[in-house]
């Protein structure tokens, strides 16, 4: 178990915000953290790790104290065992694949657990090369594999897969679940995608000013229980235009367009750009498999 | 008869000073590129004074500080033996911070052009500061090092009025090339001081071209 109560000020865009947190983490099991930019995110996960200062607070992880601002104990990220994956890689371009594994190893660990790691992650082929000739996909991998040669007790990703196209996050998506189950971790992902977040994680939590507005497990978060839908699904309204006397509302959801009929008086309050839900209830969709 | 004790002394000047400079200069360029402090400034203007100051004004200085009859030359004298005046030594000290802006600010730029995140990877992975900076700063800099190491030399070997105001004109000791230029057309002998002036032309091209030619990744370009 993880406990981590803590608070900060913080310089966001629109002038100071507190961040102020207070959530349990489970062993085992995926968190993902949603939210808009600048809501302190990516801050909660830097003081998780030890990379910024807390205010006031304190982080428990299985029964050892990292941050205890009361008693004054503030372990550095040296001496926290975290993994850490950031969004832009951080690979060391003078190592070698392999090398960058190597390099995380603790005085005196055992070498094989590199080997397993580049086995479970599929690097065998690209070990020797040096991270300027891989892939944004493969990249991640890398730093996947390398965030967890010392078995981490906590396992951060910060949007990791933000910059990788839809096939390759599938991809990474797979590769973070089969090493979260294989090595039992406590895992933290910050993510922007709904459908990343419902498919892989335990619980969401949502935060929005440095809050926590919102937490559970992600398909309750996320689906609005008063429309009791039979299909629903999110998306961004991409064109308004009117035809005769309707309207033809233009909707992108994922990578596919739905077209929509609207009247005046439903476009109202709708503008280009609006997440909006589409739902259907009065006819059963139906759905087969094409891949 | 071409004498070759300047030139051999030049080269001799210039490879103590910048050996000693690169380790004077890493961790004063670390501190530089990462402190907060608010004397930093101060520090950084100090550093880089002899880009802007004539040689004359730091040697004058030098020697009126490092004269037998000052506290700090008489206490050198007296506790370390070191006689900075009219010597070799002096020499190095004053080419250490005559030069030192040419091997610190490359340096710096190295350092704060890594990207923090790969430095707080390194971190993160239970590496100390001093692991981090020679497995994964260093190694990742190393064109802002060769371009340190370059001018910091060639900036030694091209010294005059520093050298002329702490280290005099002793064959063996302090005359170095550029002394031994000045000398003889002093005395006329401008074929003599044509043929050192050609070598220091030539040497000093030649180093300069290599450093273009290996930091422009002309030599990468051959290998594929």
């Amino acid at each position: 178990m993880t406990h981590i109560s803590v608070q900060k000020k913080l310089l966001a865009a629109d002038g100071e915000m507190q961040l102020n947190v207070n959530i349990t983490l489970e062993q085992g099991k995926l968190t993902a953290i949603y939210g808009p930019s600048g809501a302190g995110k990516t801050s909660l996960l830097r003081i998780i790790a030890g990379l910024l200062k807390a205010d006031k607070g304190s982080i428990i992880v299985n029964q050892k104290t990292w941050l205890d601002s009361s008693k004054n104990i503030f372990l550095k990220p040296q001496e926290r065992k975290v993994g850490f994956v950031f969004q832009e890689y951080a690979l060391f371009p003078n190592m070698t694949v392999q090398e960058n594994l190597l390099f995380a190893l603790d005085k005196g660990q055992n070498k094989k657990n590199v080997d397993d790691l580049i086995a479970i992650t599929e690097l065998e082929n690209l070990k020797n090369r040096k991270p300027e000739n891989l892939s944004g996909g493969q990249k991640q991998r890398v730093a996947l594999a390398r965030a967890l040669v010392r078995k981490p007790d906590v396992l951060m990703l910060d949007e990791p897969l933000s910059s990788l196209d839809l096939s390759m996050r599938n991809k990474l998506q797979d590769y973070i679940l089969k090493v979260h189950k294989e090595y039992n971790l406590t895992t933290v992902l910050i993510s922007h995608e709904v459908g990343e977040i419902v498919k892989m994680s335990d619980t969401v939590i949502i935060l929005e000013k440095g809050e926590v507005v919102k937490q559970g497990k992600p398909f309750d978060v996320f689906t609005n229980k008063q429309i009791s839908g039979k299909f629903q699904f999110t998306g961004d309204i991409i064109n308004i235009q009117k035809e005769d006397i309707i309207y033809v509302v233009t909707i992108l959801i994922g990578i596919s367009f739905v077209k929509v009929v609207a009247e005046e008086n439903e476009i109202i309050d709708l503008n280009i750009g609006d997440t909006v839900m589409v739902a259907s209830k009065a006819f059963n969709p139906i759905f087969q498999k094409i891949k | 008869m071409i004498e070759w004790q300047p030139l051999f002394l030049t080269f001799k000047l210039a490879l103590v000073t910048t050996a000693l400079l690169l380790i004077i200069a890493v961790p004063l360029s670390y501190w530089l590129a990462y402190s907060k402090s608010k004397v930093k400034p101060i520090i950084e203007t100090l550093v880089s004074m002899p880009l802007v100051l004539p040689p004359t004004v730091l040697g004058f200085y030098l020697l009126i500080a490092f004269s037998p009859s000052s506290t700090v030359g008489n206490w050198l004298n007296d506790y370390l033996d070191l006689q900075l005046i009219f010597s070799f030594q002096g020499l190095v000290f004053a080419s250490i911070i005559y030069s030192l802006p040419f091997m610190v600010q490359p340096l710096q730029s190295g350092f704060t052009n890594i990207s923090t995140s790969i430095i707080e990877a390194s971190y993160v992975l239970g590496k100390t500061k001093t692991e981090t900076l020679f497995k994964v700063l260093l190694p990742n800099m190393k064109s802002s090092i060769l371009t340190g190491l370059v001018l910091a030399f060639a900036h030694t070997i091209g010294e005059f009025g520093v050298v002329l105001m702490i280290g005099g004109n002793i064959p063996g000791e302090t005359k170095v090339a550029s002394i031994a230029i000045y000398d003889e057309v002093e005395a006329l002998n401008y074929t003599m001081a044509n043929t050192y002036s050609i070598i220091l032309f030539a040497i000093t091209f030649s180093i300069l071209l290599l450093v273009y030619i290996v930091n422009g990744g002309y030599i990468k370009q051959f290998k594929k």
